[in-house]
């Protein structure tokens, strides 16, 4: 175990220089920006993730947030256990009806201010499980969306750039 | 002797391949079950359609399969479940989907059905409706018991699902799990899907398995249209699913140590897990390699960066992970958590046909890659390894020797591979034709069904994840344990739960 840790040490970090903000992101988010919220959080964002039926291809990419190559907590942004100590909703899945009462029980249990991140092709609309009887299709038919990530399933670094959109914006950096 | 000769049975179907599955009366359903409770044969899987159940059987000694099919004359069936148990959950599915009744059933609680749909028994093709009444956990009693409630939604970034614990003090009595949060009706979107419609389903069947279940799917459907794949598609196929493997073992195995609170080991893994996606990446354009693999062949071939790009991922692997084997090994405080820890008992794996480290560290010497010798494995050399224990500990172990088997596989493709095609057409103009195959995922087999009509469309489709018969096991692994183990022996088993709810 020694040798590793030394080894850890002498080598070089593998963390990665951040990547810029997603412009796309800044643009959807201009329009809901609160101030009064932005002052509160200043530049530390608790994330809550939330699988609303994803295939878990999503849940992969987001844990792989925390792996050192792009290390999530060097921006201030932490996942947190509870959604009684979130500040950010980050779900997923084309929001089955099984999920449904889940999903709005954990909103609910948000305390505001609370930002809702959509993840992931299904999320925006159901993806390719829209129109099946069991899906509702879309976060934001249940609660609020304040951001979209695309992808199937977005990468690590395309999530990076939408949560640090988030971030600048959170803490009125522009 | 083929598994059908010692089975009663009206008809063989003639457009099944490459097993056969027949039409069987109730005498020969029930001595099917006979031969699952005498342990002769293994469940492999257990499906409906709206007038009609099939049931697929594996007889391990010979590695043949054979599918007996029960028509619903009066919508009901004779359970399995009342006499077999690992049916359970699969009868309870077929029950909340197609509304068929299972004859003298001990327990006939809904499953995926959650009163949410707006509608009862979706894929039945009928207005039904159900009873709803509220879902009661299986009792436990005595004194001094509590109960503990998890999820759906769980504290960490995992799938949703129900746990109910019954405990006394630390130690647990019940485990019951309670799933069907994700089930997205995957089965009803694949009818009537294109074939490449139905592959990209197949790969959302569990994200973290996209290849293994493209590869069944695909081999499902070429097995139906009776088509030859060319061999480089067979070999970019295994070099993709052992690229999967090595991932989600790596990830695992970090997360197991997580999960006793070393979270070195997680952090050194972390890194070769996204090393491997980079490479995959690489070459085959998604770092889950979704939607590559399709019936008939790939959608693309590897990209020329992706071989060099591979190979210094196996450098570094060989490299790196000999040291964290030995700090596995080494660490007291560790093996202190996984050694003893939620023990299966090797007559339940054996008994539900637990594929995966799950039966093969209790065990069950299983590997589909090997028992069926599929392409491209029957030219590939590789070990499978299998250990007693039935341990969190055994669980790893088993993982830590299949990455090192993973590694030599993807050396010797990227040896054997050969310039060629990679697709064959699709033959046009067949008549309606069924298909089964199965594939080894990292964490087990993987069971496609399906028939196509002769415009190459699905017209039925089922995927069984190798969770259907682990899940179960998971709810007696734990008892006895003390609830603070339970993240660890979940994660040993790391189930699917989207692709059981499906």
């Amino acid at each position: 175990m020694r040798k590793t840790l030394l080894e850890s040490l002498t080598h070089g970090s593998l963390t990665e220089p951040a990547p810029a903000p997603d412009g796309s992101a800044l643009a959807e988010l201009a329009a809901k920006v609160d101030r009064a919220a932005q002052a509160r959080l200043g530049r530390s964002l608790a994330i809550r993730e939330v699988d609303a039926g994803s295939c878990n291809g999503c849940e992969l990419e987001i844990h792989a947030l925390s792996n050192a190559f792009y290390d999530i907590e060097r921006f201030g942004l932490r996942f947190v256990a509870s959604p009684r100590h979130a500040d950010v909703l980050l779900v997923t899945g084309p929001v089955t009806k099984n999920m449904r009462q889940a999903l709005e029980r954990t909103y609910t249990a948000t305390p505001d201010p609370k930002w809702v991140v959509a993840v992931g092709g299904c999320a925006i609309d159901g993806g390719i499980f829209r129109g099946s009887y069991a899906c509702v299709g879309g976060v934001s038919e249940i609660v609020p969306v304040d951001l979209h990530i695309k992808g199937c399933p977005p990468s690590p670094t395309d999530l990076l750039k939408g949560l640090l959109a988030l971030l600048e914006h959170v803490s009125g950096k522009r | 002797m083929g598994i059908l000769d010692s089975i009663p049975h009206v008809n063989a179907v003639p457009s099944h391949r490459p097993w056969p599955r027949a039409v069987v009366t109730e005498a020969g359903w029930q001595a099917a079950i006979d031969r699952l409770v005498e342990g002769g044969l293994t469940l492999l899987g257990f499906w409906g359609e709206p007038t009609a159940v099939h049931m697929a059987m594996l007889d391990e000694g010979s590695a043949e399969i054979a599918v007996v099919t029960y028509a619903c004359t009066g919508g009901t069936f004779p359970s399995i479940a009342n006499r077999h148990p690992p049916a359970l959950r699969l009868e309870r599915t077929i029950h909340d989907l197609f509304g068929l009744v299972p004859a003298a059933a001990h327990d006939l609680r809904p499953w995926l059905d959650h009163d949410a749909w707006g509608q009862s028994c979706p894929l039945s093709g009928r207005n039904a409706s159900r009873d709803v009444r509220p879902y009661r956990f299986l009792p436990a009693e005595g004194e001094a018991l509590h109960q503990v409630a998890v999820g759906p939604v769980h504290a960490g970034i995992i799938e949703p699902g129900h746990f109910r614990f019954t405990a006394n003090g630390e130690h647990v009595v019940r485990l019951e799990q309670r799933l069907g949060y994700t089930h997205k009706g995957i089965e009803s979107l694949m009818q009537g899907a294109s074939l490449e419609a139905a592959a990209k389903l197949a790969n959302r069947t569990s994200g973290d398995s996209a290849v293994a279940y493209a590869f069944a799917f695909a081999r499902a459907a070429e097995a139906a249209l009776d088509i030859e794949v060319p061999r480089r598609a067979t070999y970019l196929r295994a070099l993709m699913a052992e690229l999967e493997r090595l991932a989600n073992h790596f990830g695992d195995i970090g997360a197991i140590c997580n999960d006793a609170s070393f979270a070195l080991m997680h952090a050194q893994t972390g890194i070769l897990r996204e090393r491997t996606l980079r490479a995959a990446d690489a070459a085959f354009g998604h770092r889950l390699m979704m939607d590559v693999v399709l019936p008939g062949g790939l959608a693309r071939d590897i990209a020329p960066d992706g071989i060099p790009a591979l190979r210094t991922l196996l450098a570094e692997i060989k490299k790196v992970f000999p040291r964290l084997i030995e700090l596995y090994d080494n660490t007291a405080s560790l093996q202190d958590r996984t050694v003893t820890t939620g023990i299966v008992k090797a007559e339940y794996a054996r008994q539900f046909g637990a594929g995966g480290y799950v039966g093969r560290a209790s065990g069950r010497d299983f590997d589909a890659r090997r028992t069926l010798a599929y392409a491209p494995y029957d030219q590939l050399s590789f070990e499978v390894p299998v250990l007693e224990a039935g341990d969190v500990n055994a669980r790893v172990w088993i993982r830590i020797r299949e990455v090192e088997q993973s590694v030599e596989l993807i050396a010797q493709i990227l040896d054997l591979m050969e310039p060629g095609e990679i697709s064959s057409a699709p033959p046009a103009g067949r008549g309606a034709c069924e298909g089964l195959a199965l594939t080894e995922a990292f964490r087990g087999d993987v069971l496609v069904w399906l028939r196509l009509d002769g415009d190459l469309r699905v017209e039925r489709c089922h995927l069984r994840d190798a969770s259907w018969f682990q899940w179960p096991l998971l709810e007696t692994a734990i008892e006895g344990n003390i609830i603070a183990d339970f993240p660890l022996c979940n994660k040993s088993f790391n189930c699917s739960y989207s692709g059981v709810d499906l």
